[in-house]
């Protein structure tokens, strides 16, 4: 089971023939994924390191019968390939990109609302489920079967994450990096919602950053509706948000967005919260009871 | 002084990072896209000062500190001036002070620009902003008619004064939208006209110039019935500045620090703070997670520094080299979990970087991820004394003890 990805995963790269697609193509084939094609458009009808390229999303899907697509595409072109990917339809989309712009997000947000594809980041290091399937940037060789799930919004912090959770001898079903952009395809509660529906997951390492109100939120659905135990992580605890120039961001989240302020939010909600990054998998140890 | 107090007017270190420029600069924008502004020039000398006041005539010009904070009046950074020689006298007195808001931090904030305007008789004080709601993903629209005084107290004290509407990106604001808050705000009708032609007018600005935030404090209704930003406060976002050259050129070194410029130039994400820990890792999440176990040991990190996830040698070198540059470093804590950056490839830079630049502060490394134990094997064939951790918390502990007893 897991989530998102696994040994059923087709999995294309958009942007293959670059030097990170092809290194990360590369890298997830010989983690045991499904790795069937790519595009660069112009590049329709090559192939590349064994595999076809096509021109656009929709070939690679109907000559493929791709399920998953990872973007390594550079930012001035990362939102059209997310929105090409949507009007595939491809079921799962996930962009590694780091720093595209947030209106293009904005654009991205609006194609996309109502349609079946579901985004992953952007500015993320991508999914993998453990044993079975990766897409992005996350090492396969860190990772072990298991029970955990783990969302997060930094990249090599949940690596730390993954880590300990070996470190202490349990696993991961699948460890999602969400990314750390104001606009993202899927939140902590969207994954959140996921891991409640998986059986096989059976406890979750949720991991924050300051900024904005998504654990907030994600507490608020924690504690109406997540009945699996829940270790937190806030990032960022004595980096006092900077003063920016005028505070209307801080006025429309309703709050800062403080370390503090989410900590208490998902303590409340019943969460195990670690003040220390280091113990991340100790308490999730503890929890468990073994 | 203790603590990251200083880090009150720096660049935010949650992601992503906007670029600011000056009032005067906002409002050149903001006046390209129609938005009324009051008439004035900037001027980097007290001569040039007075020459715009002469342009400008009229009985009262107000001289205002050019700074990246706010608070600026209340640390007599805005004065009010009613002859040509006082412009001049008040423009001397600035240029070159250093003022202190609470946006500043203590250290404040060193005056190098001034802006000269027409006085306008005020009849009411408005707000009005453009930010991103994360939330909603869309654009949202902030009004109120408690203008000019600082936004964040208004919302505290008085929420139902702050008007919000979500503008839906795809469509631009409504006009029954603009109405909705100018009435709200008790606009008259030729008022509500005007604001409804201001609300366009930044909302296109706003968009089109890739900003993450714009905002008027206060929009002024004039005496005479007119509407401009007094004040503008304007923020871009960096990942779109490729896109901008014209607002590349609005950058201000000055406002920034030296060193976190040197950073930016080498793609590193570098920002000082006031401890004595310089701390090297990969990934902003986990770059916060460090100073946080620091503090939790008993620490003070010296800086935020995120080398980003596919640094190679050179990179960890000039990483390195800024790190060291400042004097207040008296120990190192390298946390680097190798995903794309190996670890052997971080540890081979960090011994040329450690050799070429003669350190001999105590460096502790936690490396963990790919090629970790090449990476373990050329720092102990180095000949440098690296003391290294197995976990983010020994890693904390040693480097504290160490950065105590050290030197």
């Amino acid at each position: 089971m897991a989530v998102l990805l696994d040994r059923n995963t087709r999995l294309i790269v958009q942007g293959l023939t670059g030097r990170e697609g092809t290194f990360h193509a590369k890298a997830a084939a010989a983690y045991g994924t499904t790795v069937v094609g790519g595009v660069t458009p112009g590049k329709g009808g090559t192939t590349h390191e064994g595999w076809p390229v096509f021109n656009s999303v929709h070939d690679a899907v109907r000559e493929t019968g791709a399920n998953a697509t990872v973007i390594f595409v550079p930012p001035p072109f990362a939102a059209d390939a997310i929105m090409e990917a949507t009007d595939a339809a491809i079921p799962l989309a996930v962009c590694i990109t780091e720093g595209i712009p947030t209106m293009d997000m904005l654009k991205v947000t609006s194609f996309m609302r109502g349609k079946a594809t579901r985004l992953i980041g952007p500015n993320c290091p991508g999914v993998i489920t453990a044993g079975q399937a990766k897409a992005g940037i996350i090492p396969g060789h860190i990772c072990k079967e298991g029970r955990i799930g783990i969302v997060s919004k930094s990249g090599t912090l949940t690596y730390e994450a993954i880590h300990q959770v070996a470190k202490f001898g349990m696993g991961q079903t699948t460890c999602i990096g969400i990314g750390g952009d104001p606009l993202i395809g899927t939140s902590h509660i969207d994954a959140l919602k996921l891991f409640a529906a998986d059986p096989d997951t059976e406890a979750v390492i949720m991991i924050g950053e300051i900024g904005g109100t998504a654990e907030q939120e994600a507490a608020a659905y924690i504690k109406a509706h997540f009945k699996k135990p829940v270790v937190g992580f806030i990032a960022g605890q004595t980096a006092p948000p900077g003063r920016r120039m005028g505070h209307a961001g801080a006025i429309i989240a309703g709050g800062q967005g403080t370390a503090k302020e989410k900590m208490d939010a998902l303590t409340a909600a019943g969460v195990r919260v670690v003040k220390s990054p280091a113990d991340m998998g100790a308490a999730m140890k503890e929890i468990l009871g073994r | 002084m203790n603590g990251c107090s200083d880090l009150t007017n720096r660049r935010q270190l949650t992601r992503p990072s906007s670029v600011k420029i000056h009032e005067y600069q906002a409002k050149s924008v903001l006046a390209r896209y129609g938005v009324p502004v009051p008439r004035g020039e900037v001027a980097f000398a007290p001569g040039e000062a007075a020459d715009i006041a002469r342009r400008l005539g009229g009985e009262v010009c107000v001289v205002k500190a050019q700074i990246h904070a706010g608070g600026r009046g209340k640390g007599g950074g805005v004065k009010l001036a009613r002859s040509i020689g006082e412009v001049e006298q008040l423009a001397k007195e600035m240029l070159g002070m250093t003022l202190v808001t609470h946006q500043t931090g203590p250290e404040g904030k060193k005056v190098g620009r001034v802006l000269i305007e027409e006085g306008l008789q005020i009849d009411r004080e408005l707000y009005l902003s453009v930010v991103i709601d994360r939330a909603s993903a869309s654009p949202v629209v902030i009004a109120s008619a408690a203008g000019g005084m600082d936004i964040e107290e208004v919302a505290a004290s008085h929420p139902e004064q702050i008007l919000r509407e979500a503008i839906d990106p795809g469509v631009g604001v409504v006009p029954f939208q603009a109405r909705k808050l100018a009435f709200g705000m008790g606009l008259d009708g030729a008022a509500a006209n005007k604001f409804a032609k201001v609300l366009a007018a930044i909302y296109t600005a706003f968009i089109e110039t890739d900003a993450s935030m714009m905002e008027i404090n206060p929009l002024i209704l004039t005496k005479s019935g007119d509407l401009l930003a007094l004040d503008a406060k304007v923020t871009f976002d960096d990942n779109a500045l490729y896109r901008h050259a014209d607002l590349k050129e609005f950058r201000d070194l000055s406002e920034e620090d030296p060193l976190e410029v040197e950073a930016s130039k080498f793609s590193l994400n570098y920002i000082r703070l006031d401890g004595n820990i310089g701390c090297m890792v990969n990934g902003a999440g986990l770059a916060m997670a460090t100073m946080d176990i620091i503090k939790l040991a008993g620490g003070e990190p010296a800086n935020f520094l995120d080398v980003g996830g596919g640094a190679n040698a050179e990179q960890i070198r000039n990483a390195f080299k800024i790190l060291m540059s400042d004097a207040n470093v008296q120990a190192v804590l390298i946390n680097i979990f190798g995903g794309i950056l190996r670890c052997d490839v971080l540890a081979a830079g960090v011994v040329a970087a450690v050799k070429e630049l003669s350190v001999n502060v105590p460096i502790v490394v936690r490396m963990e991820g790919t090629n970790v134990e090449e990476g373990k094997r050329i720092l102990r064939d180095s000949g440098l004394k690296f003391t290294t951790a197995d976990s983010m918390g020994e890693a904390a502990e040693t480097i504290v003890k160490q950065a105590k007893g050290g030197k």
